[in-house]
């Protein structure tokens, strides 16, 4: 007996707008990912990797099909039960950092902990650790104005680890960091994988998809090839 | 959870503190401006009834007036008796003359007034005396030459550790004894002060000072379980029948109900406070436009900040509660800069115009109150505005 998938998705469609105007830009999609898998996402601008990357996210809901997280029918949540979700097992990365201004990084990475109602003490705790995790201690008083942007990003994904979730959403994560720093991400990313978080990535480029071990490419609102156990990363120590 | 929305709060303002000081200056001003008129209101208030319950409550002053004859006919004693012994609910009724002089003493001088009246006059008046005695039937009866200091007249002739009681001083030509001081009465209006009086028996003024023995006004005080407007009506038809005035002619002589002063004045002030407290209001409502135009803007402006937080897993009404409390606080910081601004204005100017300060602690409070209330009218469209952005859109948003 196979266990249940963290994530399935079934015939999931999109259409945006509505009339003459309506864009399909998802045609029925369907994907499995079990739990510790690192999977990239790829396509040309307007294929629905983005899209899907959203409703992965619980950040958006599809027209139609079937979305299980968990076992749970995310497209029959509403908005603040999809924000719960996200809350507990889900942690963003984007391209733009998308750091607060003027907020410390540790600030920064509690965040997440406020809206669990954790206490101050177990923030700055559980905070410290996950600055640990991306090597940023030292920096853990500093507004990302006075960061590198490889620098703010690893903030970024601090912030997403604090939370211990299941999956790590990254949208782009090396989209805005020149090739070194890209590779230092990559590689942070693998190493959180290794220890057990589910990575879902979307990327365009193909260095940084080989980093994972599933390759996903998307075309015209459908996957149209899945390409498992690459693992091109591998021949990079870590 | 509110507490950590406070102190978000909080950081945003100080992140902001130049605009948050613009943004909440309508407040301030509308806080401090409503607080400060209607404390001096109610200074002006008090200082009107303290002077005229310095007259007496409960009571008639009685002076004549020119009349269409072109003279004035002073009351006499018999007046004051007449109005004592026939008219039902008269207490007290006493004359009084008064006239300027100066008091020397130890080779001090300073200018006052003496006051010519009787026990009864004192205790119209609601004078106390501090230190010594009252005026004996015999010094009231032959006019001696004693009398009764008040404070102010007390401490610029007197040294402060001195008994002035038992001492002699001179007023003008007339050497008298001091009998007494009095205790403080504070500060009349229109520059008056009840303190810087000297009292002297009634016939001793008359003589020594004024040469007659008119009077030039006298005061009544009735029981208050009487009526007052019958108990003025038997002044009037005593008084007419003893001035004899032929019906159809005026009254040659005022009377004028302390109590009715009292209430007619508390109530012009009480108007005038409202109406300048209702103007103050309108800029307190300009401040909280004022507060919502900049909630929008800081909406707009912190739109990808949202779009985080709602990715992290904010809920809705977590957003609305940051936004709309981040304008509560920012309000009630107002509403409380305006009222530390409003009790030194009020303090300043009461003491300036010289009207007594009275803390009000009811319009302080109904006034912060309601600087914090405008942050929850005037911040819930934002706020609202705010938590329904959706997190991909606000994400994007540059």
């Amino acid at each position: 007996m196979t266990p249940e998938p963290l994530i399935a998705l079934e015939g999931i469609t999109k259409t945006f707008g509505s009339g003459a105007a309506a864009f399909q830009a998802l045609k029925g999609v369907d994907l499995t990912i079990a739990r510790g898998e690192f999977m990239a996402i790829m396509g040309p601008s307007g294929s629905g990797k983005s899209t899907t990357m959203n409703i992965l996210g619980c950040l958006d809901v599809p027209t139609g099909g079937v979305f299980r997280f968990r076992g749970v029918e995310v497209q029959k949540l509403d908005r603040d039960q999809r924000s719960l979700l996200r809350r507990r097992y889900l942690g963003f990365v984007f391209q733009g950092f998308n750091l607060l201004a003027r907020t410390t990084a540790l600030e920064n990475v509690e965040l997440p902990l406020l809206y669990r109602g954790e206490s101050k003490a177990v923030r700055r705790e559980a905070a410290l650790r996950a600055l640990d995790q991306v090597g940023l201690v030292p920096w853990a008083e500093h507004t990302p104005a006075e960061l590198s942007g490889g620098q703010q990003q690893r903030v970024a994904i601090a912030r997403a680890l604090v939370t211990d979730p299941d999956v790590l959403l990254a949208d782009e994560p090396t989209g805005n960091l020149d090739s070194e720093r890209s590779v230092e991400i990559m590689e942070l990313l693998r190493r959180l994988n290794a220890a057990g978080i589910t990575i879902l990535m979307v990327t365009h480029e193909e260095e940084m998809a080989a980093f994972a071990r599933t390759i996903v490419r998307f075309r015209d609102g459908l996957v149209e090839s899945i390409e498992r156990g690459a693992l091109a990363g591998e021949e990079h120590p870590a | 959870m509110l507490g950590t929305s406070i102190l978000l709060a909080l950081r945003e303002i100080r992140r902001h503190i130049l605009r948050s000081i613009l943004t909440t200056l309508g407040i301030i001003i509308g806080v401090a401006a409503v607080v400060t008129m209607v404390t001096l209101g109610n200074g002006v208030t008090a200082s009107v009834q303290e002077q005229i319950s310095s007259l007496g409550a409960s009571n008639f002053i009685v002076f004549p007036v020119r009349t269409t004859r072109g003279t004035i006919r002073p009351f006499e004693e018999g007046d004051v008796r007449a109005v004592r012994q026939q008219i039902a609910g008269i207490k007290v009724a006493a004359g009084s003359v008064s006239a300027s002089v100066t008091a020397f003493t130890n080779g001090q001088d300073w200018d006052t007034t003496v006051e010519g009246g009787t026990n009864d006059l004192l205790e119209a008046q609601s004078v106390k005396i501090a230190e010594g005695r009252p005026f004996s039937a015999d010094e009231l009866e032959s006019g001696k030459s004693v009398c009764l200091l008040g404070v102010k007249v007390r401490e610029a002739i007197f040294p402060p550790d001195a008994n002035p009681v038992g001492s002699q001083m001179r007023l003008d030509d007339v050497a008298c004894q001091v009998i007494g001081v009095l205790e403080p009465r504070g500060q009349g209006g229109g520059g008056a002060d009840d303190d810087d009086v000297v009292y002297m028996p009634l016939k001793t003024v008359q003589r020594r000072f004024k040469g007659s023995d008119n009077l030039e006004y006298f005061v009544v005080k009735y029981d208050p379980d009487y009526a007052a407007t019958a108990i003025q009506q038997s002044l009037v038809d005593l008084l007419r029948e003893r001035r004899l005035l032929q019906a159809g002619e005026p009254n040659d002589f005022n009377i004028i109900d302390t109590a009715q002063i009292n209430q007619a004045l508390g109530a012009a002030t009480g108007a005038l406070t409202a109406m300048v407290a209702v103007i103050a209001s309108i800029s307190l409502l300009v401040g909280g436009i004022g507060i919502m135009n900049i909630m929008l803007v800081s909406v707009t402006e912190r739109t990808r900040e949202i779009g985080i937080r709602l990715a992290i897993g904010a809920l809705a009404r977590e957003v609305r509660l940051q936004f709309l409390t981040e304008a509560v606080v920012l309000c009630a910081l107002g509403g409380l800069v305006g009222l530390a601004l409003a009790f030194a204005a009020s303090f300043g100017i009461a003491a300036a115009i010289d009207v007594p300060f009275v803390f009000d602690p009811v319009i302080n409070l109904v006034s912060f109150l309601f600087a914090a209330g405008m942050g929850i009218v005037f911040g819930y469209y934002p706020a609202r505005r705010a938590s329904q952005l959706d997190p991909i859109d606000a994400l994007r948003h540059e």
